[in-house]
């Protein structure tokens, strides 16, 4: 593998490595390991402020946790979908570019 | 950073669209301009509106204990301005404060103004200080992905302690306490934030290098890694 790809796929590893350790080392804490940092903000503000009610409430809310995840997993995959297309589309303008430099020589 | 339906006194959530909105107008009419201006940069913009789509979605432990999610708007700070970034950023969390309850319509604008909003500018800036002390696009990158992340977490943490200072020690006692829960969370996070946004734009300059040269991310003379 060429210089380029090695650093490409040392990246990625390094991303792996800081989302497996916390896992791996059971760093997880408090009542449900690893909540989210958002759900602990509002839970904070619940038990200081107990008399502080939420004046609005969402529109639609996900009927279960399943469903949830769902709904994280299409945006997830919506995006990733676009990028992976985009990089199919350049990759292959690049070397269509690159053969017509060549014709020219 | 996401800021949860009804968890900002009304008063307090209408100061923030207030503070939003130009930024989310100017942005509308600078995306605009960009697609004019430069039809061919259409599908690059959307690949980086899709970068801050999948990035956003993605919780991820942290050492802390809890988990979090990357924001992605780095990408297209350092690719197409910040103002761009307001609406796609926008975009973004309307689609979770719409199908997710994740966020909220009346917390929309203050999470616009740390995600979509300072974010994008702190990216940015860093990403310029770095090119102007003579730094390689990679750490440029790097810089601007990883701080315009902390930034927006930064921006949370502020909101919230406004909001709620805490009963006792007051909002300085919040900053410490919503800083807490953000603040070291994020860190790993960030790094991971900023190492994938050099991954992408490694693989940019080998794909559009026009396009990079285009937006100055590269020099005419093929700059070629990143």
């Amino acid at each position: 593998m060429r210089r380029f790809s090695w650093v490409n796929l040392l990246l990625l590893l390094a991303v792996l490595l800081l989302a497996v350790v916390p896992l791996a080392f059971g760093l997880g804490s408090g009542e449900e390991p690893f909540s989210g940092a958002d759900a602990l903000a509002e839970q904070a503000i619940v038990d200081d402020h107990p008399d502080y009610q939420p004046w609005f409430s969402p529109i639609y809310e996900p009927p279960s946790a399943e469903l949830e995840s769902a709904f994280f997993a299409l945006q997830a995959a919506l995006g990733a979908g676009l990028l992976g297309y985009y990089f199919g589309v350049a990759r292959t303008r690049q070397r269509q570019r690159d053969a017509v430099d060549r014709q020219r020589g | 950073m996401h800021i949860a339906e009804g968890y900002l006194p009304p008063e307090q959530a209408a100061a923030w669209f207030v503070v939003s909105a130009p930024f989310v107008v100017h942005g509308s009419r600078a995306l605009v301009r960009q697609v004019r201006a430069d039809p061919d940069s259409k599908l690059l913009l959307g690949a980086a509106g899709a970068f801050t789509f999948a990035l956003s979605a993605l919780k991820i432990p942290s050492v802390t204990g809890s988990s979090s999610h990357p924001t992605g708007t780095g990408l297209g700070a350092v690719l197409f301005r910040p103002p761009v970034m307001s609406v796609l950023g926008g975009i973004v969390l309307l689609f979770q404060a719409l199908l997710l309850a994740h966020g909220g319509l009346s917390t929309l604008g203050a999470n616009i103004f740390s995600m979509a909003i300072v974010g994008p500018w702190v990216a940015y800036g860093s990403y310029t200080m770095v090119r102007r002390a003579g730094g390689g696009l990679g750490p440029a990158v790097f810089a601007a992905a990883a701080l315009g992340s902390l930034a927006t977490y930064g921006v949370t943490v502020a909101q919230l302690a406004l909001a709620f200072p805490d009963p006792v020690s007051g909002v300085g006692g919040a900053l410490a306490k919503f800083g807490g829960i953000f603040a070291v969370t994020q860190i790993p996070l960030a790094i991971s934030e900023g190492l994938l946004t050099v991954l992408v734009v490694r693989l940019l300059s080998r794909t559009s290098g026009d396009d990079l040269r285009r937006l100055g991310l590269l020099r005419p003379a093929a700059e070629v890694r990143a």
